[in-house]
């Protein structure tokens, strides 16, 4: 198979304020951070020939091309799956310049998800199969979908609520130092955690993200072409998409090895010729805890099981941990972009200029939501 | 009245007997008439096999609680929290799950692993339950 490893890069990044109530418009938001992508790479807007967006989102290529004054452009689609889907997008800008249809793509995520001051009719899309056997039962909120897998996690292996405590704890100390956070002056100790009230039993609320209205972006190109731009490109080495198919998200078993992120990080790290200890910095999707937990493990950072032990003690926590986790503080305490602000402060590490700085960090990792089809990537400075 | 089932369960081609079922007071899960794999929810095509070929099969409803969550934060009106989601492997087929509220028991008493069985109750003139509840 054909590889595409270290032929694509990012060449320029962008996005908005990310607060509780943006009061602009989704399209207003995705304009901000694309023309603030576009702008960061050092090119023009009409070099832009293709256009990644994000569902379920009321922003469409279209609109955006018009607004840019693109003429006419011959690559766009929207990914799928939400905090799942958005790393894979940057696989479908690759696919798109591999295919001779686009050659400068941008990618974005826009979204009111705090103030939901977005158009009638969103609904997050399921099928009827599925919902119908979901709602009746109270099973709405995604922290009851996640709660299921804690629990059961729990059981199997012992881990604790402290033990999802650690990771929040970690995102809001890496999110005091990022004055774009939401939960920049907040902060947060594990006796916090554990006095924050019952949301779904194990979940706390504060092993849930925040919501949050903003906008991220960025450019893929060529590493040929990424060369001549403003910024030193960092490198695409990875990117993937990765399905397990099951009848209905509620189904997943968080105890089983064989999952839609086990087999991302197995694509990914083979396609990068690396291993879990050569990552410097690592960007979970983190709606709740307990799937960060969970997914550290299926990733191979530790064995099945060992997520709890693993993340305690600081291994996840800048700056002297040797894995830090969600250095701008994640969906749990920067704002929930959807996963595109992983992709962003990923970027940001890899130039240096993140504000919770790994020492010389060269390869980063980002692993979209778990427990629903998903995708990632591993990127090199 | 245990739960009101708000928002009602959504009736839809394939899963129309199993809601019909309900009625009957039977438990009708889908089962692949050519492999004779259960599956839940209810989709046209056996993932086992591939078969077009179904039929709804009256199940024993008795099964154990594979996973459970307590809700204590109420995110839809007419449905006040607390209230327990349980996902429930029924002893038909390893692996098969099917969502309810565990009804007549107070939340502490829910725990993995509870062998549990399934009632019924007609919570409007159109719409009839499935729940479940603790068993010996």
């Amino acid at each position: 198979m054909a590889t595409i490893k270290d032929k694509y890069a990012i060449v320029g990044i962008g996005h908005t304020d990310y607060s509780l109530n943006s009061g602009r418009s989704e399209l207003h938001l995705a304009l901000e951070a694309i023309t603030a992508a576009i702008e960061d790479a050092g090119l023009g807007f009409k070099d832009i020939d293709g256009i990644v967006g994000d569902h379920p989102s009321r922003v469409d290529a279209m609109t955006i091309g018009s607004a840019l004054g693109l003429r006419d452009f011959g690559f766009f689609i929207e990914t799928d799956f939400a905090g799942g889907g958005v790393p894979g997008g940057l696989l479908h800008a690759i696919a798109g310049i591999e295919a001779g249809r686009a050659t400068s793509v941008v990618c974005y995520k826009s979204l009111n998800g705090s103030s939901k001051l977005t158009l009638p009719g969103f609904s997050f899309a399921a099928e009827p199969h599925e919902l119908g056997f979901t709602r009746p039962f109270g099973l709405l909120a995604p922290a009851a979908y996640a709660a299921l897998a804690a629990r059961r996690h729990m059981h199997q292996y012992g881990t604790t609520s402290r033990q999802f405590g650690a990771i929040a704890v970690a995102c809001r100390k890496h999110a005091n130092r990022n004055p774009n956070a939401i939960m920049y002056g907040e902060s947060m100790t594990i006796e916090d955690h554990q006095d924050s009230k019952m949301i779904a039993d194990p979940l706390r609320l504060y092993d849930c993200y925040v919501e949050a209205d903003g906008a991220a972006a960025c450019v893929v190109t060529s590493a040929e072409r990424a060369k001549d731009l403003r910024q030193w490109p960092v490198c695409i080495m990875a990117a993937g998409q990765a399905c397990v198919p099951c009848l209905s998200r509620w189904t997943k078993d968080p105890t089983v090895n064989e999952n839609e992120t086990s087999y991302l990080a197995r694509q990914l790290f083979s396609m990068a010729g690396l291993v879990p200890a050569d990552v410097d910095v690592l960007q979970v999707y983190d709606d709740f805890t307990p799937l960060v937990l969970m997914a550290i493990e299926d990733m191979g950072f530790c064995s099945k099981g060992e997520g709890g032990p693993f993340v305690e003690g600081g291994r996840v926590v800048w700056p002297d941990g040797k894995l830090p986790l969600n250095t701008s503080g994640g969906n749990l305490s920067e704002g929930c972009i959807d996963g595109f602000n992983h992709v962003i402060e990923a970027v940001k590490q890899l130039r240096g200029t993140s504000t919770a700085q790994v020492k010389d960090a060269e390869v980063a990792m980002v692993c979209g939501a778990t427990g629903v089809p998903t995708s990632g990537l591993i990127l090199r400075r | 009245m245990p739960y009101l089932p708000m928002p009602p369960p959504l009736p839809y081609v394939e899963s129309e007997g199993f809601w019909e079922g309900c009625k009957r007071r039977e438990l009708v899960i889908q089962r692949c008439k050519d492999c004779g794999t259960y599956r839940h929810p209810p989709i046209p095509m056996c993932p086992a096999c591939q078969s077009w070929n179904w039929e709804g099969t009256k199940v024993s409803g008795r099964g154990r609680v594979e996973g459970f969550t307590i809700v204590t934060r109420a995110v839809f009106p007419g449905m006040p929290a607390p209230y327990n989601v349980v996902r429930v492997e029924l002893e038909e087929q390893d692996g098969l799950l099917i969502l309810g509220n565990v009804i007549g028991c107070h939340p502490d008493e829910i725990s993995i692993d509870m062998p549990v069985k399934v009632t019924f109750e007609d919570v409007t003139p159109e719409i009839t339950m499935y729940y479940f509840e603790k068993a010996a």
